[in-house]
């Protein structure tokens, strides 16, 4: 009996070699964890047949382009499209021997913390089937916590892997932009776009990470990565952490979760880091405006492609212009809709300078307090959300309090920067997120404060109610 | 911050091809007035000295050999396709 709701990559991967299970075996006991939770999960919006192998089963969020596997984005204007190449990430992985098990749901276009905002329906959170598991990549979260899979790759505009990896308990690498290949993955803003790892625990994160990074000739965004190295050391000896008080003293910041982060960083200090209480006065009191504005902008160019005349939905019209309005208006829902017109406001004649060319401005602000802290600091720490898993609905009609989301995970983003959720402890039974904030391509520094602080936290990434 | 009128929708929505009901058209104008007004915090900062930040890699140019390499085939592009004449992807007049 394969127990996947406990067994790691890694593990998995030692079992493969010693042959006391077979690659068959593995990826049916993931297929039977799927039959039995994702009815009440929702994390998958396709499940594949066992493509043979002994590679590890691999689940692959929704805007992820794969070779004759639908790919939707969460959204009916591509409800049946089925790419005709591999997303390079992909290409990646199926050369390491992965197999892709499924695609797992998305709010639309990766729009949204919830999942709430996928057309084909909600995921759940495996803690509490009442509760979101976060988003946009709550369908990978949530396999990932449910045993449905042994990890996952999410893509992570404002938070979109941090978020839902806090919200359901595990671990989310946000590579440094410039790090991870986006051919072939639905563009939302092109400048913020990331595509990461989600993993059981920091070892397997790393790994899969380095699967996926490396320059790559057709997405010339990228760049050369320095070469991962997997963590081993249990102490924090020479580490220098700094605590931003605005990220870690934001109003909506739940006491609970600011009691589980509190504990993470007086046990970074006992494993030998130095701890020093920091700034960013501008990168959290702007950032989320900054970013409303540019990814919005970013993302009204990117689904302009969305026309009905090459691919996905087309509705019928008596001329060219009819034929394009009337399928975007039946083939978006209401938060793409939303952020086009909040981006093409924002980029029309008469606006374009006060609105985008000021965020892109702010932009660099953001940047350059951070690159300041660096100097200083390895990590940054701080809450990853500024609340626990939220119960379905409750921010649903209320844009502007779901965007808040997003608060404290937005600033690194603006900036570039990698960022890593580690769980830290339970507040009311649910999962608290830190995050872990490093400089550009600081990802093996970020690996290593990861890996000794899971060590010593000890967190238990089963979810209570799946417990035996 | 002036709220956004009804024209100002419709219009934008034009730009953005989208076909709008009028539900949708009065919610926008709602909803749009309030994120509008809440990212107009963006330009209560000082900022005449700061350049603009489009993307956070400091990369000029990528450049790449200028070499053939094969492409998708016919049936690939057209696989998806909403509507084909021939080899060309077919669509209402303009």
């Amino acid at each position: 009996m394969i127990e996947t709701l406990t067994l790691t990559a890694e593990r998995a991967v030692r079992l493969l070699e010693a042959k006391e299970i077979s690659g068959a075996e593995l990826y049916a006991a993931y297929l039977d964890a799927i039959g039995e939770r994702d009815p009440d999960l929702h994390a998958f919006l396709h499940v594949c047949d066992d493509p043979g192998g002994d590679g590890l089963p691999l689940a692959v969020k929704d805007v992820i382009g794969t070779k004759g596997i639908p790919t939707t984005a969460g959204s009916k204007i591509l409800e049946n499209y089925v790419p005709v190449y591999d997303a390079t990430v992909i290409v990646n992985a199926k050369r390491h021997g992965l197999r892709i098990i499924g695609k797992t749901n998305t709010d639309e276009f990766a729009m949204g913390s919830s999942t709430e905002n996928s057309a084909y329906g909600p995921s759940r959170n495996p803690w509490d089937p009442s509760r979101v598991p976060g988003g946009s990549g709550g369908g990978s979260a949530a396999a990932v916590s449910g045993g449905l899979a042994p990890w996952a790759l999410g893509s992570d505009t404002g938070g979109s892997i941090k978020q839902p990896a806090a919200l359901c308990g595990h671990v989310g690498l946000r590579p440094t932009y410039g790090t991870v290949s986006r051919y072939g993955v639905v563009a939302f803003a092109s400048s913020l776009d990331q595509v990461g790892p989600v993993a059981k625990n920091v070892r397997d994160c790393a790994y899969l990470y380095s699967v996926i990074a490396g320059r790559d000739a057709n997405d010339s965004t990228t760049v050369d990565v320095p070469e991962v190295a997997f963590p081993t050391a249990d102490d924090l000896n020479g580490v220098r952490i700094g605590v931003p008080k605005e990220m870690n003293g934001a109003e909506g910041i739940e006491p609970g979760v600011t009691a589980a982060v509190e504990r993470a960083i007086e046990l970074a200090e006992s494993l030998g880091a130095s701890v020093e209480e920091c700034s960013l006065p501008k990168s959290v009191d702007y950032g989320v405006a900054c970013y409303y504005l540019v990814a919005p902008a970013e993302a009204s160019a990117n689904l302009a492609r969305y026309d009905g005349v090459r691919y996905g939905l087309r509705e019928d019209g008596a001329d060219f212009r009819e034929m394009v309005m009337r399928t975007r208006d039946a083939g978006f829902g209401d938060e793409p809709k939303r952020r086009i017109m909040v981006g093409t406001y924002a980029l029309s004649s008469g606006y374009y300078d006060a609105y985008y060319g000021t965020a892109q401005k702010v932009r660099t602000v953001i940047k350059r307090e951070h690159d300041e802290l660096f100097r200083r600091f390895d990590v940054l720490v701080s809450p990853t959300s500024p609340t626990v898993a939220f119960p379905l609905g409750a921010k649903v009609h209320d844009p502007l309090a779901m965007y808040m989301n997003d608060l404290l995970t937005i600033p690194s983003c603006m900036a570039g920067l990698p960022g890593l959720n580690i769980p830290c402890g339970l507040s009311e039974g649910l999962p608290v997120g830190l995050q872990l904030v490093g400089a550009q391509f600081a990802e093996n520094t970020l690996f290593r404060v990861g890996h000794a602080l899971e060590l010593a936290l000890d967190f238990n990434v089963v979810p209570a109610r799946y417990r035996t | 911050m002036a709220r956004i009128t009804r024209d100002e929708v419709l219009h934008v929505a034009r730009l953005a091809r989208l076909e709008l009901s009028d539900d949708e058209v009065a919610k926008f104008q709602e909803q749009l007035s309030d994120i509008l007004e809440a990212v107009s915090k963006v330009s209560e900062l000082d900022l005449a000295d700061v350049p603009p930040t489009a993307h956070p890699l400091e990369i000029a140019n990528a450049w790449a050999e200028d070499e053939p390499r094969p492409c998708l085939e016919l049936g690939e592009v057209f696989a998806n396709a909403p509507d084909r004449e021939d080899d060309h992807f077919r669509t209402p007049p303009a």
